[in-house]
């Protein structure tokens, strides 16, 4: 077979089905037609088995009344009047509140312990780490079990609760604290507060532009501390301190005012914020390696010290490297709040997934709901942070 | 001239040394396990105190522990009055004959105590496997690697669920529980999430906009939701979405989910791994003439995958550890049996629960723990290739 063709002579005959785009095609339309079928036949059998069961399909039962009781609620929930729907709002609120104070205080313990692994103190950087390696290693599931029954549990009873000064009792039923109310003239507290943050915001802003200019630095964070603090505080004194505690107050069987803090709360914040810390510490250890050390020691030969050094030049360089991982953790730190439903404490999963659907039996409804409610929070998460990204990313030159 | 009369008056002016003095040692202070203590303990004023403060929380934390575990613990008895303070008069640490007691619950859950020899063969041919696959210089594990992924998979599910044809008595999953279901749970994730996990991956790096879509839609579903709604979903939609004559029983439905879990991690894993092998890689595996699969086989994904193994390892310890999940579907995983024994009336002590607590972490502590030391072992060999 002679193999040196002319030049200009046609391609060679390829047979219709080795064409790579007809050979694409074919291998797409059997994949769709696969997925269809799939998804039909799934469909199908869901419907007869639905019906066999007499389970309701639709989301009717939005509106029906719940009849159950929750023992957090952030917005007014009764047990005889509220829908399900109010259910799913209590769930969610209480999942995000649960998920943002998680948030807060473990990213403030992550940074911590992971600026304490790489610390030139060696027991510091051992304690670290050994922090890091035993809590990464142990199944948050375990954990919070352990927080719950091990130690929540295991405090005295209400009669013999601890008693810390400043009104607060601690017992097995919960942690209850002073409520503050707030009385007539707080209103101008708050406006105070609002005038303070957006005047530090202006001054951050003037005192920035200044540095720029005349490379003059101005005392940002103590102005800022006395705006947002001070001002507040300035104005509470001369309205007369319109703000009282309501105290708990201990009875036999069961303490009266202030606010709860449920076990199942603490337990769940606290082995979140600590299982999540140690992940946060790893994520911030590496970026801060990631910063060369050339960076650290040209600024030590410009005579700058660790502090400001840490502070202005490698940590800023360091974010780069850290926020993504940093927000897939924030995320795993919202999904694992669902593990709450293990604990008893009444988050989207525990109140919709577990109650709801209990009752109304309308499962495909309420997993599809709370599935989504969870793609939501993470599909809005990462399109945020692709945004950041590109902001923030490395201008090559 | 001027140059030799300079030269002249530098030697006669200026006495230089010739020969070096011997070096003075280092100063006490720094050298030594004084020095030593002084740049790693003691630097600054800061570092002091935390220094102290550190050594203070060892210094209460360690004897506590110690204490509760061994020095306080009780090591025989019956029941739980050999585990009470006020029968004992004396403070009480781990209760240990509890967790004697329910060693083999901890282990075989209720798997039928004459059958219970299935199950250490199933541990001992897992082992096998195990074994076989982590020892990189071991002989044919090409052969390993069928066995791992096929042989051990089936045999397995015979010995461990019966087939009347060979005698071995059927054994209904709900009588399954502890380890072997936490083994079981995690050997089904690890085996299934890396060949799906590749597809996965490679469907996402496809030029087919059908299967690319698939696969984005797949993998970016399962990843943002929690495990525990994807194992809710497995055991009360999966039973609606087949035939009734078909239903799964509860264990098949958590692994499914846990499957399709780990498989959605596991592909963007390998995804990273393919994006970080050079184009010239595809380039010169088309130019040769490989066909998609062959330059797969061949070429793109044995690169891949081992740069990749750290992370697969890694992978793997976030799947054992959620393993524990399936507890909340109602399976009698390990964690679960521990919380079941804990509560039984006969140890009810105020001590049973953290003791139970304290076995269940230190299993999960070893196993993982063991895992991320090998991946570290592991990637240092992988990195010996690139130094040059």
């Amino acid at each position: 077979m002679p193999t040196d063709l002319p030049a200009g002579s046609p391609p060679a005959r390829v047979a219709f089905y080795n064409d790579p785009k007809v050979r694409s095609i074919a291998y797409q339309v059997t994949l769709c037609a696969v997925v269809g079928f799939l998804v039909f036949a799934a469909a199908r059998n869901a419907i007869v088995n639905l019906e066999r069961a007499h389970i309701a399909s639709g989301f009717g039962f939005w509106q029906h009344t719940a009849g159950f009781d929750i023992s957090q609620t952030l917005i007014p929930f009764d047990s005889a009047t509220s829908s399900y729907g109010r259910a799913f709002w209590v769930g969610l609120l209480n999942t995000l509140l649960v998920a943002g104070l998680g948030i807060v205080f473990a990213t403030i313990l992550g940074f911590i312990v992971g600026i304490a692994r790489l610390s030139t103190n060696w027991l510091v950087a051992k304690a670290a780490s050994g922090y890091v390696e035993t809590i990464r290693n142990i199944p948050l599931l375990l954990q919070l079990l352990f927080w719950y029954n091990a130690v929540l549990k295991a405090l005295p009873a209400i009669r013999e609760s601890f008693v810390i000064p400043g009104g607060i009792y601690l017992n097995n039923r919960g942690l209850f604290i002073p409520q503050p109310i707030f009385q007539h003239g707080f209103g101008w507290v708050l406006i105070a507060l609002v005038v303070g943050i957006v005047a530090a915001v202006v001054y951050y802003a003037w005192a920035r532009r200044r540095q720029e200019q005349t490379g003059e630095q101005a005392p940002v964070f103590l102005v800022g501390l006395a705006l947002v603090i001070g001002l507040p505080l300035v104005v509470l004194a001369l309205a007369g301190f319109p703000l009282s505690f309501a105290y708990p107050k201990a009875g036999r069987f069961n303490i009266e005012g202030g606010v709860e803090v449920l076990p199942e709360f603490a337990a769940l914040l606290f082995g979140l914020t600590i299982y999540t810390a140690a992940f946060i510490a790893e994520v911030v250890r590496a970026g801060i390696s990631a910063v060369s050390r050339g960076q650290t020691e040209a600024a030590y030969s410009l005579g700058m010290k660790p502090g400001p050094t840490l502070r202005l030049i490698v940590v800023p360089q360091a974010m780069r490297v850290i926020i993504p991982p940093l927000t897939s953790q924030y995320l795993n730190l919202t999904k694992n709040s669902s593990l709450a439903v293990a604990i008893g404490y009444p988050d989207l999963v525990q109140v919709f997934t577990g109650t709801v659907l209990n009752q109304t039996g309308q499962a495909v409804e309420v997993v599809a709901i709370t599935m989504a409610v969870y793609l939501t929070i993470s599909l809005v998460t990462s399109l945020g942070m692709n945004i950041y990204n590109s902001r923030i990313a490395l201008v090559e030159r | 001239m001027t140059m030799a009369e300079g030269d002249l008056a530098v030697t006669e002016l200026h006495f230089v040394r010739t020969e070096t003095l011997a070096p003075r040692p280092a100063p006490m202070a720094m050298t030594g396990a004084l020095g030593w203590l002084r740049a790693n303990l003691l630097s600054t004023p800061f570092n002091i105190a935390l220094t102290i403060l550190i050594a203070l929380l060892f210094a209460w934390a360690i004897p506590e522990l110690l204490k509760f575990l061994i020095i306080d613990a009780v090591w025989t008895g019956a029941d739980r009055d050999a585990c009470r303070e006020v029968v004992q008069h004396r403070e009480i640490g781990a209760c240990w004959p509890f967790v004697w007691e329910r060693w083999s619950y901890f282990v075989y859950g209720s798997y039928p105590i004459p059958e219970r020899w299935r199950v250490d063969v199933f541990f001992a041919l897992l082992a096998l496997g195990v074994g076989w696959m982590l020892w990189l210089n071991a002989p044919r594990r090409d052969l390993g690697s069928v066995y791992f992924f096929v042989v051990l998979p089936i045999s397995s599910f015979i010995l461990l669920s019966g087939w009347r044809a060979i005698g071995l008595a059927p054994v209904d999953t709900a009588l399954w529980g502890g380890m072997l279901v936490t083994i079981v749970v995690a050997s089904v994730g690890i085996v299934c999430s890396l060949p799906f996990g590749i597809l996965l991956a490679l469907g996402r790096r496809s030029r087919m906009p059908a299967v690319r879509l698939f696969s984005v839609i797949f993998i970016e579903f399962v990843r943002g939701v929690p495990l525990v709604t994807v194992l809710f979903m497995a055991s009360v939609m999966l039973p609606l979405f087949v035939p009734e004559e078909y239903s799964p029983d509860k264990l098949v439905r958590a692994l499914v989910g846990i499957a399709l879990f780990a498989s959605a991690y596991m592909a963007e894993v390998v995804r990273a791994g393919l994006q970080a092998i050079p184009k010239g890689q595809f380039e010169g595996a088309m130019a040769v003439g490989l066909g998609y699969w062959q330059m797969m086989r061949l070429i793109i994904l044995p690169q891949a995958l081992k740069i990749t193994i750290p992370n697969i390892v890694n992978t793997y310890i976030g799947l054992f550890k959620d393993t524990t999940l399936v507890f909340i579907v109602g399976i009698f995983d390990f964690l679960r049996t521990v919380e079941v024994a804990r509560i039984d009336p006969k140890w009810a002590t105020p001590v049973t629960s953290t003791t139970g607590y304290a076995v269940a972490a230190i299993f999960y502590l070893i196993f993982c723990y063991g895992m991320s030391r090998y991946a570290r072992a592991m990637e240092a060999r992988l990195a010996k290739g690139d130094r040059r």
